[in-house]
């Protein structure tokens, strides 16, 4: 129980900085501007330790380990897409989109093509896409308290951290977000590289994996249980079991109620029901959770058959073209001064995603060995904080256990923050008339909607619903920022086709999957990522379509692609919402009286 | 009692206007850069051109290296594929796809952008010395 002591006071510890941090510099925000835009003064450094603060989100921080630890190498695919989506955003959004001097994407899209009827769409799929990513945050809050405090219920870690987070952005909204989320990059670096390090050492000095008798990662085998344990079936679950085991049993088993007795499992499927308590002995083979690798030397290799090949086309699609549709991304870049700017800070983001992505990787493979117990289970995403008590059961894996749940909850507050402030900004400039109380008011309703979904909906593996809202970028916003940045010939008409169709699809294999979830898995594999057929069909949509109505061509195409694309010593940069965003009164206040930088 | 001209008796006095000072232009801008800007500006089919060339450079050094990630990326898996055998060679004690996947793209992905920052900023660099001349 001293765990919980030692993770609920870096919790709070976090907690507490985030929040006086945010309000110290809240103090400073007084304008309409402030808010929403941090009056573009960051600096590209801290900007880049911003950006990539916000976007380390719980599935970056628990998911990718979670995910090495099911699916072994072809889960590395989550890390590489997640980094390679800002190589994409640099070579060719950043700059140009800067420079356009739009704040949201849907600004974007009116700035380019000069359509209200796209700009209303666009705003609907921001806030929807905004939305869909906000639910795992706040489903992964739940996951980790249930982890710390295993007697509080999941809901009250998910309300938790709606409420901070609706609260820090009310007080201070964007300037204050930037300070914070630039501590928060450097915090979750700091959670997850220190206990790497140290359980890797203890690893390696325990005698690695045939010091402590583990089944070696390349063997043919499961992974075997290190020492007793006991592990309570969360919802119901499919086992498959590779080698014969004995374990003690309480509940439901094959569809037999059993009281503490022993039950023999033979090769092959075999499932346990919700709230079954299940014993195993030290040295038995694991049985592993439907849809995870069962033996090591599967585990170890990257692509065992077709499915997986088109899975993992799939996945590399929607990641690097995905992440340049996310709401909380771009607006994050318009706090750039200018476009080099933009590129400069991508660059640096690029440097801050990789040093940190090779912490979790490390830590997924260790708990394949040290932790199989999450195989059967299938909280997998807990892996990050269940393996140091796993390797040193002492303070040292208590105190190591409470900074990974401190940069756990790092995760969830800087994403789901930035998230709501992006959504926010959208709702109260395009929604409704854009003063500051009607950006709060967006804030509590777009925090406490997904909020109410993440209690609803049964919680799957982070990653995968965030690689969901990534597929819907990608075959949403991905075409029209593309096309409309490089290509002349763009009209509104085919901006609006495209994305209508690629989201469309992007939204039915969601609601399939889902659905198949409920009743029995029956859906197709490549519907849980279909970015591979999605994203050319959106893009060719857009393409056709722009060509069958060249008279909608806008009249001052040229001009807007010079603003875009002529360097910014020329001077073209015009920032548009400093006509639209505020009241009168605000708008006065801010041009009279002392000089603003 | 009409005091004030279009108001009502009621109405407490407009507050006066602050000074301001009206200039027509910065005059630290230097001169040249004006004039091109202008010309830039008002689209002449000599700007209209040199800006179509720039576009047209940046977007094909973007795609070059675009190519050179996708490339990479894209043989990637296939390559696991064709070659199953690829995940028993080790080095160092760790297997060879795990290296290619967990530590190699990271430094070539800022690699890529670090070139495309350079290249990048040098057709900027001479596209402002083009028009500035």
């Amino acid at each position: 129980m001293e765990l919980n002591l030692w993770a609920v006071a870096a919790i709070l510890l976090v907690g507490l900085a985030t929040f006086s941090l945010g309000f110290r510099s809240s103090r400073q925000a007084s304008t309409t501007q402030d808010f929403l835009v941090a009056r573009r003064t960051v600096r590209s450094r801290r900007n880049a330790a911003a950006v990539s603060g916000e976007y380390l989100s719980a599935a970056s921080f628990m998911g990718v380990a979670g995910l090495v630890l099911k699916d072994g190498a072809d889960a590395l695919w989550y890390p590489i897409g997640f980094t390679g989506g800002y190589l994409a955003l640099m070579l060719f959004v950043a700059a140009p989109l800067r420079r356009s001097g739009a704040y949201t994407l849907s600004d974007f899209c009116e700035a380019r093509l000069g359509s209200p009827a796209l700009r209303r769409l666009s705003t609907a799929f921001v806030v929807f896409i905004g939305m869909l990513y906000l639910v795992p945050q706040f489903q992964g809050a739940g996951l980790a308290v249930h982890q710390i405090l295993p007697s509080v219920p999941g809901w009250t870690g998910v309300g938790l951290v709606a409420v901070l987070v609706i609260v820090n952005v009310f007080g201070g909204g964007m300037r204050a977000v930037t300070v914070v989320q630039a501590f928060q990059y450097w915090l979750k670096l700091f959670a997850i590289a220190a206990p790497t390090f140290v359980l890797c050492a203890l690893f390696f000095s325990n005698g690695g994996v045939d010091g402590i008798g583990a089944t070696g990662l390349s063997q043919p085998a499961p992974p075997r249980f290190l020492s007793d344990a006991t592990v309570t079936v969360e919802t119901d679950v499919r086992l498959s079991v590779a080698e014969s085991v004995q374990l003690r049993a309480t509940g439901v088993v094959d569809g037999g109620y059993t009281r503490d007795q022993i039950v023999f499992w033979g090769p092959g499927w075999h499932t346990a029901s919700e709230g079954t308590v299940l014993e195993f002995s030290e040295g038995s083979a694991t049985p592993v959770i439907e849809g995870a690798t069962v033996a090591n030397i599967d585990w170890l290799r990257p692509i065992t058959g077709s499915n997986d090949l088109f899975t993992t086309y799939s996945l590399i699609i929607a990641l690097f073209l995905g992440t340049m549709g996310l709401p909380h991304v771009l607006v994050r870049f318009y706090t750039n001064p200018d476009g080099r700017a933009a590129r400069r800070t991508t660059l640096h983001v690029l440097t801050l995603l990789g040093l940190f992505y090779v912490f979790p990787i490390m830590l997924g493979a260790l708990s394949r060995v040290y932790a199989p117990e999450l195989l059967v289970s299938g909280r997998t995403d807990a892996a990050v904080l269940a393996l140091p008590m796993k390797i040193a059961p002492n303070t040292l894996g208590e105190i190591l256990g409470a900074i990974t749940a401190a940069g756990a909850f790092a995760a969830f507050l800087s994403t789901s923050s930035g998230l709501v402030v992006s959504v926010a900004g959208v709702l109260s400039t395009d929604v409704l008339r854009g003063r500051i109380r009607d950006f709060r008011f967006g804030a509590a309703l777009a925090g406490s909607l997904p909020l109410v979904l993440a209690m609803l909906l049964r919680p799957s593996d982070i990653s995968l619903s965030v690689g969901m809202s990534f597929a819907l970028a990608a075959s949403t916003f991905c075409p029209v920022l593309l096309l409309g940045i490089w290509w002349r010939k763009i009209t509104w008409v085919g901006a609006v086709a495209g994305m209508l169709v690629g989201g469309v699809l992007v939204l039915v294999s969601l609601v399939v999957t889902t659905v198949s979830d409920y009743t029995g898995h029956w859906a197709p594999t490549f519907l849980q990522q279909p970015a591979l057929a999605t994203v050319p069909i959106a893009f060719l949509v857009v393409v056709i379509t722009s060509k069958a109505t060249p008279s909608r061509i806008p009249a001052d195409t040229n001009r807007i692609r010079m603003r875009m694309h002529a360097p910014d010593r020329l001077g073209f940069i015009r920032d548009r919402d400093i006509a639209r965003f505020g009241t009168a009164a605000e708008r006065a206040r801010l041009a009279n009286g002392r000089h603003r930088r | 009692m009409n005091l004030i001209p279009g108001g009502t008796p009621g109405d407490p006095p407009p507050p006066r206007p602050r000074r301001k000072k009206v200039i027509l232009a910065d005059s630290r801008a230097p001169v040249t850069k004006l004039r091109t800007v202008v010309e830039l500006e008002e689209q002449t089919s000599w700007a209209e051109e040199v800006v179509r060339g720039f576009i047209r450079t940046q977007f094909w050094t973007a795609v070059r290296l675009a190519l050179i990630v996708i490339a990479v990326f894209g043989a990637l898996p296939l390559v696991f594929f064709l070659a199953p055998g690829l995940s028993e060679v080790t080095l160092a004690g760790v297997s060879l796809p795990w290296l290619l996947l967990g530590v190699l793209p990271f430094p070539l992905l800022f690699g890529v952008g670090y070139w495309y920052n350079r290249l990048a900023d040098g057709h900027e660099r001479d596209f402002v010395d083009l028009v500035e001349k």
